[in-house]
C-alpha cells in the first residue's frame, strides 16, 4: 500500500470555516489548501486558535466547511448529509482522541467492536476482528477487561484498535499523547510509527514539538492559515 | 445490529440499577393499578349482570289500578280493573314474548312438623320463561293447571330447605292456607335479587288455583299484575306504549280520562345499576391512566438526564460512525425496555393483588386477557412517546460537542 502514494488520500481546496460569535463572525479557517497522499505520516502543528483543531473537524467530516472542497479518497465530501458523513466516519477514517473516549461499561473487546456495530457486521465477525487488532497492539489477554482496569497508554492502544477495526483509509489523531507520561508516549508514537510501515496514512494534531519529530511532513497553522509545511526527511 | 443494540440498553439499565429500579416503579404503579382497577370494575360489571340474568330481561309489569272508599285510597292494584282477558289480548301484541297474570302474597306453608312463611306467586307457565327460573328436580306445571286449577307447586331452594330438610321434596304435600299442595318441582337457585331479596324464597302456583284457593278473589278472572317480556331492551318503550294503547280501549277510556292501571318498568333499575357500575369501572380506569402517565413522565424524566449524562459517549459513538438514527434507536429502545420490564411486573403485581382480594374479601374480580394485552399496548405507547423526545435530543446533538462536553 505503501507503494500506492500517487492518489492523495485527502485534498482540500479553499477551506473555509466560520463561527457565528457574539462579537460577529469569527473565520476559523481562511482557504486552506493541502493534499496528502496515501501513506503520509502528517503532523499539524500550531498554537492554540490557530485553526487545527477546526480543519481536524473538518478532516474528520465531524463539521461541514463555510466554503471549499474536501476530497476524501476521491470524492467530495464537503456539503454531504450528516448520514453519509457518518458512514464515512464509520468506513473511510480511524479516530483516535486525547482523552482515549474508550466507553466505560464495555470491555475492551466490545470497545474496539464497536465501529463494526454500526457497520452493520455480525457478531462473530466484529469479535474475530477486534480480538486480531487487540493482539495487535499487544492487549489480546485484556479482551475481557474494563477499560477503568488498564493504564492510560494500554487504553489508548485500545482506542487505536478501535480506530483500525474497520480498516480505515485514514487515521486521524486529536492529540493522542496528550494525557500521557513522555515515556508512554514514545510507545504510543512507535506504535503509528509501525502502523505508518505497514503503509497506513496517519495524521495527527500536536503542539509538542518532540511528538511532531516523529512524523515525515509537519504542516504548521497560524490564524487560520498554514504557514509551512515541510518534511522532517525521516521517509526517504 | 437490532440484537447488538439491545445488549447495549441493557447494559446501560444495568449500569445503575437503583435509578432504572425506581424509574419502572413509576410504570409498575402504573399498570398494577390499571389491572387491578379492570379486575375489579369488570368484577363488579359481571356481578351486576349475573343478577339482571337470573332477574330476567326487559320485564316490565301492568298492576291493576286503586279505589277510593270514603276518601281512602287503596294503592296500586286495589280494584280489580285487570283480568285475564287483558293478558290473552296482551300476549297477542308485536314485540312482547311472553305475558303472565300473577297473583301474589305471603302465606305460611306447613310440611309434617315444620313451617314457613314465603311468596305464593299464583302464575300461568310463561312466568317461568319471562322470569328465567329453572327446574332442577321434578317438572313445571302446564297450561292444563291452570286451566283445572290443580293443587301443584313449584318451590324455590329456600323453601325446600326450611320445610324439607333434607327429603326430596318433590311428590311430598304440603299445605298452603289449610290446602294441600303436591310439590312437583324444585326451582334452580337464583341468590339475591339487587334489593337483597333472597329470590329463593318463593312458591309458584297455577294462577286459578291461587285466585280460587289462597288469595280470594273479588270476580273471577281478574288479576292484580301482568308480568310482560319484551323481545328486547331496545322495543321495551314501544312495547310499553303499545300495551297502555290496547288496555286504555279494551277498558274504554276516553280521551282525557286517566289510565285505571299502572305500568312499571322492571328492568331500568337493573340498567341504571349496569350503567353505574360500567361508569365506575370507567372511572377507575381513567384514575389508574394517570399513574400510568406520570410513570411515563418518569421514564422520560430519568432518559433526559441520562442523555445529558451520556453526551460525551454520544458524541463517541457518533464519532465511529453512528449515525442520528442508530443513536435515536438506542434511547428509543432503552426507554421501551424499561417501560416494558415496569409492565410485566406492574402485570405481575397487579395480578397478585387483585387475586388477593379476591381470596382474602370475596369481592369478584375478573381477569381479561385483553386488560393484559391493553396495559402491554399502552406500555410500549408509553416508552415510545415518552421516549422519544430524550432521544431526539440525544441523535441531534453536534458530535464536536459532544466530544467536548466533559
Amino acid at each position: 500500500m505503501a507503494g500506492v502514494a500517487n492518489a492523495p488520500v485527502i485534498r482540500v481546496a479553499g477551506l473555509s470555516k466560520s463561527y457565528e460569535t457574539a462579537a460577529g463572525l469569527f473565520p476559523a479557517l481562511r482557504g486552506v489548501d493541502l493534499s496528502i497522499d496515501a501513506g503520509e505520516y502528517l503532523a499539524i502543528m500550531g498554537p492554540s486558535g490557530s485553526g487545527k483543531s477546526t480543519f481536524m473537524n473538518l478532516l474528520g467530516c465531524l463539521d461541514t466547511p463555510t466554503t471549499g472542497d474536501y476530497f476524501l479518497a476521491g470524492e467530495n465530501v464537503a456539503h454531504m448529509e450528516k448520514a453519509a458523513l457518518a458512514r464515512l466516519r464509520n468506513r473511510t477514517l480511524g479516530f483516535v482522541f486525547q482523552g482515549f473516549n474508550l466507553l466505560p461499561r464495555m470491555s475492551l473487546q466490545d470497545n474496539v467492536a464497536l465501529p463494526l456495530v454500526y457497520a452493520g457486521i455480525d457478531r462473530d465477525t466484529r469479535r474475530e476482528k477486534a480480538r486480531q487488532l487487540l493482539d495487535k497492539v499487544g492487549l489480546g489477554k485484556y479482551a475481557e477487561s474494563m477499560p477503568n482496569r488498564i493504564s492510560g497508554g494500554q487504553q489508548q492502544r485500545v482506542a487505536i484498535a478501535r480506530a483500525l477495526v474497520n480498516t480505515p483509509r485514514l487515521i486521524l489523531a486529536d492529540e493522542p499523547t496528550g494525557n500521557l507520561d513522555s515515556h508512554t508516549s514514545e510507545d504510543i508514537m512507535r506504535l503509528f510509527g509501525d502502523l505508518n510501515a505497514e503503509g497506513i496514512t496517519i495524521v495527527l494534531v500536536t503542539h509538542e514539538q518532540d511528538i511532531a519529530a516523529h512524523c515525515k511532513r509537519q504542516v504548521r497553522f497560524l490564524d487560520g492559515q498554514i504557514v509551512s509545511d515541510q518534511l522532517t526527511g525521516l521517509d526517504a | 445490529m437490532l440484537k447488538a443494540m439491545l445488549g447495549e440498553a441493557w447494559l446501560a439499565m444495568g449500569a445503575n440499577r437503583l435509578r432504572t429500579a425506581l424509574t419502572m416503579l413509576g410504570m409498575v404503579i402504573g399498570v398494577g393499578a390499571v389491572v387491578i382497577m379492570m379486575a375489579i370494575g369488570q368484577g363488579a360489571q359481571y356481578a351486576v349482570q349475573q343478577t339482571i340474568s337470573t332477574m330476567g330481561s326487559n320485564l316490565f309489569i301492568v298492576l291493576s289500578g286503586s279505589f277510593t272508599t270514603a276518601g281512602v285510597r287503596s294503592g296500586a292494584a286495589g280494584a280489580p280493573t285487570l283480568n285475564v282477558g287483558d293478558a290473552e289480548a296482551i300476549s297477542e301484541l308485536e314485540g312482547v314474548v311472553n305475558v303472565a297474570p300473577t297473583h301474589q302474597g305471603t302465606r305460611q306453608l306447613v310440611y309434617g312438623s315444620q313451617n314457613w312463611s314465603s311468596q305464593v306467586v299464583g302464575t300461568t307457565p310463561p312466568y317461568l320463561d319471562a322470569r328465567a327460573w329453572t327446574i332442577v328436580n321434578g317438572a313445571a306445571f302446564g297450561d292444563s293447571d291452570v286451566r283445572s286449577a290443580t293443587r301443584v307447586a313449584l318451590i324455590g331452594k329456600t323453601v325446600a330447605e326450611n320445610l324439607f330438610g333434607d327429603d326430596d321434596p318433590v311428590g311430598k304435600t304440603m299445605r298452603i292456607q289449610q290446602n294441600p299442595f303436591i310439590v312437583i318441582g324444585v326451582l334452580g337457585s337464583k341468590g339475591q335479587s339487587l334489593d337483597g331479596r333472597d329470590q329463593d324464597d318463593t312458591v309458584i302456583i297455577p294462577l286459578s288455583t291461587a285466585q280460587r284457593k289462597v288469595f280470594g278473589t273479588p270476580f273471577l278472572g281478574s288479576v292484580r299484575m301482568i308480568m310482560i317480556q319484551a323481545a328486547s331492551a331496545e322495543a321495551m318503550p314501544l312495547v310499553m306504549e303499545r300495551v297502555e294503547g290496547l288496555l286504555r280501549q279494551r277498558h274504554r277510556l276516553r280521551e282525557g280520562q286517566p289510565n285505571d292501571f299502572f305500568t312499571r318498568n322492571l328492568s331500568a333499575a337493573a340498567e341504571s345499576e349496569a350503567e353505574t357500575t360500567r361508569t365506575m369501572s370507567i372511572l377507575l380506569g381513567a384514575i389508574a391512566s394517570i399513574s400510568l402517565l406520570v410513570g411515563g413522565i418518569g421514564i422520560m424524566n430519568i432518559m433526559l438526564v441520562s442523555v445529558t449524562e451520556r453526551t460525551r459517549e454520544i458524541g463517541i459513538r457518533m464519532a465511529i460512525g453512528a449515525r442520528e438514527r442508530d443513536i435515536l434507536t438506542q434511547f428509543l429502545l432503552e426507554a421501551v425496555m424499561i417501560s416494558f420490564a415496569g409492565c410485566l411486573l406492574g402485570l405481575l403485581l397487579g395480578l397478585g393483588i387483585a387475586l388477593a382480594i379476591n381470596a382474602f374479601t370475596g369481592m369478584v374480580i375478573v381477569i381479561s386477557g385483553s386488560a393484559a394485552l391493553i396495559a402491554f399496548i399502552v406500555a410500549a405507547t408509553v416508552g415510545i412517546f415518552f421516549g422519544w423526545y430524550p432521544a431526539r435530543k440525544a441523535a441531534r446533538l453536534d458530535p464536536i460537542e459532544a466530544l467536548r462536553y466533559q
